[in-house]
């Protein structure tokens, strides 16, 4: 209403040039309809785990062990634990605790994984070997062993969680990154570049990097799914973020003894871990989808 | 020819490394450019055109490639040249022009900032002035409404856009030798004849030296003022290119000739024939004895099976590596 005709009418256009590739795939991944449920799912546990504190300005922790064990009930309604603490506040509270673990373990292995990646696939030769046999060494290890073995060394809680759990997805964002730029280092443009007297440097960050972002990016989307059961796998086993703070693993691992007393307890973190973790790989299988240009704009 | 080259190669050497062994690519090639000239390279896939114009450039791969001789640009042996001579040299005095526009733009980057990307490295523009530089770069080369063409991604462009997008880049920062490796070779023929004439304009008001490297005859014949045929990975002949014409001296460039159709010639069924050079080029691992075009020369004699021809200065300007040259003379 209050737009000039012009200027709505320009906008549309600017954008699709700039962004054309980008804008194509947001269309396909809205025509998903699994990509978008994931999305949506994962959209309402970052609301909800965001928004928390305003609507309810409580601790989690608050216990009131009259009420202990209780099953759902429209005043609780995923019931209460063994300290008689709402279940539905711990899994919004521990939704942040799990999120805050899986992005930040996301982002550790993406910035060191990438940029190795990258020099081993650009260079080659003896950088590439040494980088190449020490992920070897690294993918070894099943990756949640990985991470339980560093546990272990670095000792409990929220920090080296996160680290843990991130170094564990390292090997793996090398390899990718290597993969896709071994593809890109031999197209042409590379060469061009070279012949115009481009650094090295900068061929990788400006010509080879946004030319591999799109596997980085849909593989990162499905780590971030992987590291929330990794981490929930780590608290269920008692070496991750350490009680009373609500991870979802850890009340997981809490409510096994109670499950057949109260299984409510133990399964409703269950189903949160379930559903995040769905959210995350269909979002991710969906990005891959979209982000394909092989898989042509109908 | 002229006293003091632009560009001048002697004795070019290549060995490249591979998994069956050492393979000689190029093989003692020489060849001068003088500033402005514009010189055609042309030869049959794999004798080794590309392979020398990459090594103008040292853009061959540094751990399976060996260059030996000297290539004196402007008084300077670029083989002696660091990398960091080298960074300063590549798209500011000398550039190079890629036979596939399709592929030889970054697909992620506007073709305004690739164009702008030499001038940012080499001429201290600033990035706006480099990409308002590049708009101006776009109209030269006859590219409609530059402006907005600037800021596009490289696959909303025809292929004949792409190359001539490919040439402002080359020419930014106005070289003063540009390595056009086979610049018309995925184009269509009516595009080919623009690419070409645009070449020549920008050629003329610039004065860049061109090689030109084609298989392409025709090209060679409107393009260029002297020819360097090669075969094999060596120079076997040489002239200014209204004679090459007139009268070719090696059999090789007779056979190239002959393999080209012309218009007004009477192609009856069963009569006459497009001619062909018999055989392929030889493997250079299983180079044969004597002249390595003996196997497929159509005038071969018993000498040519022993013995290597040495390249013999017949005129000024010609030179040719033949043992026939001095009867055909």
């Amino acid at each position: 209403m209050t737009d000039h005709p012009a200027k709505t009418a320009a906008a549309p256009e600017s954008t699709g040039q700039e962004y054309g590739h980008w804008r194509i795939g947001l269309a396909k991944l809205l025509r998903n309809k699994a990509a978008c449920f994931g999305a949506v799912v994962i959209l309402i546990f970052i609301l909800a785990s965001f928004l928390a504190p305003v609507f309810y300005a409580k601790d989690p922790n608050a216990q009131d062990i009259r009420h202990a064990l209780e099953p759902p009930s429209l005043q609780r309604p995923l019931g209460t634990d063994e300290l008689g603490r709402s279940i539905l506040m711990r899994i919004i509270y521990g939704g942040r605790i799990s999120l805050a673990i899986s992005i930040s373990a996301v982002v550790l292995a993406l910035l060191v994984g990438v940029p190795f990646g990258l020099i081993s696939g650009y260079f080659g030769g003896k950088i590439d070997f040494i980088i190449q046999r020490v992920t070897d060494v690294m993918l070894s290890f099943p990756p949640f062993l990985l991470a339980l073995a560093l546990v272990s060394v670095l000792g409990v809680g929220l920090k080296n969680t996160i680290i843990s759990v991130g170094i564990a997805g390292i090997p793996h964002t090398i390899r990718i990154t290597r993969g896709c730029v071994l593809s890109i280092r031999e197209q042409v443009y590379v060469e061009a570049a070279r012949a115009v007297g481009t650094r090295d440097g900068v061929i990788l960050f400006r010509h080879i990097l946004p030319n591999v972002m799109v596997p980085i990016i849909v593989n990162a989307t499905l780590f971030l799914g992987m590291a929330i059961i990794f981490a929930a796998g780590l608290g269920f086993l008692g070496v991750g973020v350490q009680p009373p703070a609500p991870e979802w693993g850890t009340m997981l691992g809490a409510g096994r003894s109670l499950l057949f007393a109260a299984p409510h307890v133990a399964t409703f973190p269950g189903i949160a871990i379930f559903l995040v973790v769905l959210g995350f790989n269909l979002l991710g299988d969906g990005l891959r989808d979209a982000l394909d240009p092989r898989l042509g704009y109908e | 020819m002229n006293n003091n080259p632009l560009l001048s190669i002697q004795n070019l050497k290549v060995h490249f490394k591979s998994f069956e062994g050492v393979v000689l690519a190029v093989d003692g090639v020489d060849l001068d450019i003088a500033p402005g000239e514009a010189v055609g390279l042309v030869g049959e896939s794999g004798c080794g055109k590309s392979v020398t114009a990459l090594s103008i450039l040292r853009l061959l791969p540094k751990r399976s490639a060996q260059i030996g001789g000297s290539i004196i640009f402007a008084g300077r042996n670029l083989l002696e040249a660091d990398e960091e001579e080298l960074l300063n040299i590549r798209g500011n005095s000398v550039s190079m022009i890629f036979q596939e526009p399709m592929t030889s733009l970054n697909p992620v980057m506007t073709i305004g900032d690739q164009i702008a990307e030499a001038l940012v490295l080499h001429q201290n523009f600033t990035w706006n002035n480099a990409r308002r530089k590049a708009v101006e770069m776009l109209d030269q080369v006859q590219i409609p409404s530059p402006q907005s063409r600037s800021r596009d991604y490289p696959h909303s462009l025809s292929g004949g856009m792409r190359q001539r997008a490919m040439i402002a880049m080359a020419l930014s920062c106005r070289p003063k030798l540009l390595l056009a490796d086979e610049p018309t070779t995925a184009l269509d023929v009516t595009i080919q004849a623009q690419i070409m004439d645009l070449m020549l304009r920008l050629k003329d008001k610039l004065n860049t030296a061109i090689l030109l490297i084609t298989h392409d005859l025709g090209l060679i014949a409107e393009m260029v003022s002297r020819v360097i045929v090669m075969y094999a990975g060596q120079v076997v002949e040489e002239a200014p290119v209204r004679e090459l014409f007139k009268k070719p001296l090696h059999p090789y460039t007779r056979g190239l000739m002959g393999s080209v159709p012309k218009l007004g010639q009477k192609f009856i069924a069963g009569r006459k024939q497009l001619d062909e050079i018999k055989g392929i080029v030889p493997s250079l691992q299983r180079l044969p004895p004597g002249c390595r075009f003996n196997p497929r020369c159509p005038s071969v004699i018993g000498k040519c099976l022993e013995q290597t021809p040495a390249m013999v200065r017949i005129e000024t300007q010609r030179r040719v590596r033949c043992w026939l040259a001095e009867s055909v003379e």
